[in-house]
């Protein structure tokens, strides 16, 4: 009998795992392949803006995504390091070998079992998940089952007139745990996603190409660095032309997208070569990003042509790009569409409304890309252990961490192209920031238990060095002591507004990362402060609780498509319930009403 | 709960009291096609007048024949399916039509106000249409009806999506720069700032515009001067004077008299803070601050007696009881002889008038007026950044500002403007 188990190797998998195994639970992680475990299957990088802070964010809670990236970066790149620090977003390339290692040793060192095997059918009983059976027919009991299948519902390949269905995955979607699947919240649409052809990068003419280096800056995924530290390799950057075009112009006819093969929603940012071509044709160019796929393989990913045109029109189109002319296709491209379960069936904490015990997490929840994925499992890991262990709940709020707007976004609004995480979905965005994820998670992830000893040491260290910083930041000092023509006096923390004095206001404070974030929040101040006013809002319309048991028909002139919309998202709170899309502030206040009502 | 809901189908008379020449009865709803149904034999064709003999399915007495058109959900003015009766206009007949409709299973009397609730709640209109609407309903003057036609006919939302969609644009093209700082649209220069403050400039000019209110509630003219001096008289004076129509009957509130009345299709509200000084000696001085206040409160500020007034925008001075004393300066105006009282009323009329919106110009609310202050400074200081972050900061303010005027929200659209006006994504 194990208080978790969990279905699925990927990062959603890996990450619930070892969440639910920090928190004292006993772990079993099934998969078809130990080997798999941490596979990238898709660009060879994590992070990124709004991604970079999910890592960062899955780091403070104890997770091993920033750990496996730090330990496999092969090239780092702080994004809009020009910009405000609230958007700055840190990317590393991995390699995907070390990638998988570094997951796998650290699935393993978190005492999780890694058991091999399909599992065919979820055992349940009275409203509660107790186990699966296996296809040899064994059976696994578990307090809390977590399914992070990905695609396994049903995925067809495309590439021009080839169809493929899914990979090993294929022909699962049959299986009973497919159908229990469906029926407990099939989504009633299907999404799309691709992947560009895979090149042997000693065929590119790096010369022709535009090199990009690693950042020198020493920074780091994880809050606890890595001391080890791999050779750093450039990318490298080149573009499609109007030869380029011509020749997927040529080709859409057999392109499945435009053949009209494919009906699933793709991601409005991570459209096809020939979708971009068809949609922004004035371009000149679009831009291919070339990044190395390890220390020891020629394998090259070209970030920025996934594409689903028939092989032939593939190497054409790749070959007329320059420093590719002579270039070899390893793998060609291909187009993915698939099912994926409704995730505003899920709760909060990710656990279906409906089955105690049962989670989903990642992919199957309609997002896309490893970070979202590795959240969503940190959220159901700690959660499936919550439930096994009757431990207290992780629940993330949307005004503290981006984890808690992709929960409170899946949960309420579902999806409709697969779901990334981009900065512009908070309202939050100056305070939810990368270099702040320890100060705006860890004293949540100390209360629950949520880290190991070492791992509550550093953020116990880190949350102290902030508070020092913070209070230096009170010394009131003069103007000119900045170097400033101005006499009047003033805390470091208000003259922090002043661009200009950053640098002087920094020479005075102790070095480090937590002296930086105390600075940013300064920076900030202001803003933050109109924040906190919404915040306060928020919380005042949280306090107005949605029943489970709620008859949205018996509120008094709410209308059927209000009602609807309302019974679909299942709001627990009103906050929630003014975020649904379509909701209007008639229905809004006729529900605040009925709320009130029912509460007296 | 036994209250409303929205599964109940609505009836009410649309049209005027009875007894009119045409009453038009409303029926919107779930059931209202099958009440029609059992009182009309059978429901028109859509939105097509069609003549039918109504009668009392209780008891197969005829009613009335009337003109019946119907509307389909969701094209119909609430949004749900809508039978209208255009039918004689007698007291009698419409009550016989009520009331056997409300006989009919699902169909109740609709509360005040709850077609253009139903309207709200289905997204037929926003939430400036509805207020238009409501002053529409409640227009007494020539000058109220035609402002509010212009806000329940969509002119402010217009202007308002017009800003929106300028707005939705300024900000997608800071969220690029954001979230995809490393690609050709995110790399690319960023010169939003002068646009956004002739956005910001544009919305001052709104927010300047003479208001909603003293058109709504009529101008605001306090009368206000020492004990004496004259003001009860003058207030009656001017409310009894021939162009004037008292609109509805003066009621004592806050302890001041008001009394509402109309000149040349202008609203007023008279306002005499006689009562308040010159009650008893304990309560004097609260009189003081109340007739002070009434004061800030004023569109128009009548100041009688040789005092020096204060400080007011809308000062007039007038000389009362102008028959009896001389030298005190301002406009003569003698409320036993009449003498003056012409001339003041065309400077009431003429002040009044730079007061009130012109016609079908644009005017708000408080309330509007308040948000979309709020958006214009959110403008006016991105316009002085140059960080994209703390632009796009101050555009999301400035654009849930617009969306709580008109009600509306939401991140999804601005997702959408992002992705359709650039190529983005690797």
């Amino acid at each position: 009998m194990f208080d978790v188990l969990v279905i699925g190797g990927g990062h959603a998998g890996c990450e619930a795992a070892c969440a639910a195994a920090r928190r004292g639970a006993r772990v079993a992680l099934l998969t078809f392949r130990a080997d798999d475990l941490g596979q990238m299957s898709c660009n060879p990088s994590i992070g990124g803006v709004g991604k970079g802070h999910l890592v960062r964010e899955v780091d403070a809670m104890g997770g091993i995504m920033a750990h496996a990236a730090d330990r496999a970066a092969i090239h780092r790149r702080m994004l809009n390091a020009s910009k405000g620090s609230a958007v700055r977003g840190p990317r590393i390339q991995a390699d995907r070998r070390l990638y998988r290692e570094a997951v796998a040793r650290l699935v393993d060192e978190s005492g999780v079992l890694v058991i091999e095997g399909e599992a065919v059918t979820l055992r349940m009983a009275g409203g509660a998940v107790q186990g699966v059976q296996l296809a040899d027919g064994s059976l696994i009991d578990a307090r809390a089952v977590i399914l992070t299948t990905g695609t396994f519902l049903g995925a067809t390949m495309f590439r021009g007139e080839e169809r493929w269905r899914g990979g090993r995955l294929g022909g699962r979607a049959a299986s009973a745990l497919g159908a229990q699947v469906r029926e407990l919240g099939l989504a009633d649409s299907r999404l799309k996603t691709g992947t560009p052809p895979r090149l042997d990068g000693r065929t590119i003419d790096w010369a022709r190409t535009e090199v990009q280096p690693s950042d020198r800056d020493d920074w780091t995924m994880a809050l606890d660095p890595d001391p080890a530290r791999l050779p750093q390799l450039s990318c490298a950057m080149t573009r499609t032309n109007a030869r380029s075009h011509d020749v997927i112009r040529a080709g859409l006819g057999r392109s499945p997208l435009f053949a009209g093969a494919i009906e699933g929603r793709g991601p409005r940012y991570c459209p096809s070569i020939e979708d971009k071509i068809h949609r922004f044709g004035d371009r000149d160019g679009h831009q291919i990003f070339l990044e190395p796929e390890g220390l020891d393989t020629h394998l090259v990913y070209p970030n920025g042509i996934s594409t689903s045109l028939p092989t032939d029109v593939q190497v054409e189109l790749v070959r007329s790009v320059e420093g590719l002319e002579r270039c070899e296709i390893v793998q060609p491209g291909y187009a993915v569409e698939y099912e994926y379960a409704d995730p505003r069936r899920l709760e909060l904490t990710l656990q279906h409304r409906e089955v105690v015990g049962l989670f989903f997490a990642g992919q199957i929840n309609g997002t896309t890309g490893y970070e979202e994925a590795a959240a969503q499992g940190l959220v159901a890991g700690l959660n499936s252990a919550a439930v096994a262990l009757d431990l207290a709940e992780a629940r993330f709020d949307r005004g503290a961490s981006y984890i808690g707007v992709m929960v409170d976004d899946l949960t309420i609004q579902g999806v409709s192209e697969p779901y990334r995480m981009l900065t512009a979905r908070s309202e939050y965005r100056l305070h939810l920031r990368a270099d702040n994820a320890v100060s705006r998670l860890g004293p949540m992830a100390l209360d629950l238990g949520a880290l190991d000893v070492g791992q509550a040491r550093r953020v116990r260290e880190r949350l102290e060095s902030h508070r020092v910083a913070t209070g230096a930041l009170a010394e009131s000092v003069t103007g000119r002591e900045l170097g400033a023509d101005d006499s009047a006096r003033k805390p470091l923390f208000e003259w922090a507004r002043r661009e200009d004095l950053l640098p002087a206001i920094r020479e005075r404070m102790p070095a480090g990362p937590a002296a930086d974030e105390a600075i940013d929040d300064a920076v900030y101040a202001p803003y933050l402060s109109r924040l906190k006013d919404e915040l306060v809002a928020r919380a005042r319309d949280r306090a107005l609780a949605i029943p489970l048991s709620f008859d949205f028909g018996r509120v008094p002139g709410l209308s059927n498509e209000m009602r609807e919309r309302l019974e679909a998202a299942g709001p627990a709170d009103l906050d929630q319930a003014s975020r649904v899309a379509g909701v209007t502030p008639a229905a809004l206040s006729a529900l605040h009403f009925a709320l009130i009502r029912a509460a007296a | 709960m036994g209250e409303a809901s929205a599964a109940d189908t609505i009836v009410a008379l649309s049209s005027g009291r009875p007894p009119a020449a045409i009453a038009v009865v409303r029926t919107s709803g779930p059931h209202a096609f099958a009440a029609a149904e059992a009182i009309a034999g059978a429901v028109p064709p859509p939105r097509t007048a069609t003549l039918r003999r109504l009668t009392d399915p209780r008891d197969g007495s005829i009613i009335d024949e009337a003109l019946l058109i119907r509307f389909d959900a969701p094209n119909s003015a609430t949004g749900e399916n809508i039978v209208e009766y255009q039918c004689h206009g007698g007291r009698a007949t419409v009550d016989a039509l009520i009331t056997a409709l409300l006989a009919q299973p699902g169909v109740r009397l609709a509360e005040p106000g709850e077609f253009t609730r139903r309207a709200l709640a289905n997204g037929r209109i926003d939430l400036t249409e509805a207020e238009g609407l409501a002053d529409l309903l409640t227009a007494e003057t020539e000058l109220q009806r035609r402002s509010a036609m212009a806000r329940a006919g969509g002119a402010l939302r217009r202007r308002l999506d017009d800003w929106r969609e300028r707005l939705l644009g300024f900000a997608a093209q800071a969220e690029v720069a954001i979230d995809y700082a490393d690609e050709d649209e995110g790399a690319a220069g960023f010169d939003l700032p002068p646009a956004i403050g002739e956005l910001a400039d544009e919305m001052a000019l709104l927010v300047r515009a003479p208001r909603v209110e003293p058109l709504r509630d009529g101008i605001r003219v306090v009368v206000a001067g020492p004990p004496n001096a004259g003001k009860s008289s003058l207030v009656n004076a001017l409310a009894q004077s021939e162009k004037a129509i008292v609109t509805h009957i003066a009621g004592t509130t806050r302890d001041v008299i008001e009394v509402p009345i109309a000149i040349g299709g202008v609203p007023f509200v008279l306002v005499d803070t006689a009562g308040l000084r010159e009650s008893r000696d304990a309560v004097e001085s609260i009189g003081i601050d109340r007739a002070r206040s009434e004061s800030q409160r004023a569109d128009l500020l009548l100041w009688l007696g040789a005092d020096p007034p204060p400080d007011h925008p809308g000062l007039i001075r007038v000389a009362a009881k102008s028959d009896l004393r001389e030298g005190a300066s301002g406009l003569p105006v003698s409320a036993v002889t009449g003498e003056g009282l012409e001339e003041l009323v065309r400077i009431l009329v003429t002040c009044a008038r730079t007061l009130l919106p012109k016609g079908d110009e644009l005017a708000l609310d408080r309330r509007q007026h308040e948000l979309l202050q709020e958006a214009a400074a959110a403008l006016e200081r991105a316009s002085h950044l140059a960080d994209p972050v703390l632009i796009a900061e101050e555009l999301r303010s400035a654009r849930q500002s617009v969306d709580r005027i008109s009600g509306r929200a939401g991140v999804e659209e601005l997702l959408d403007a992002l992705f359709g006006r650039f190529c983005l994504g690797k």
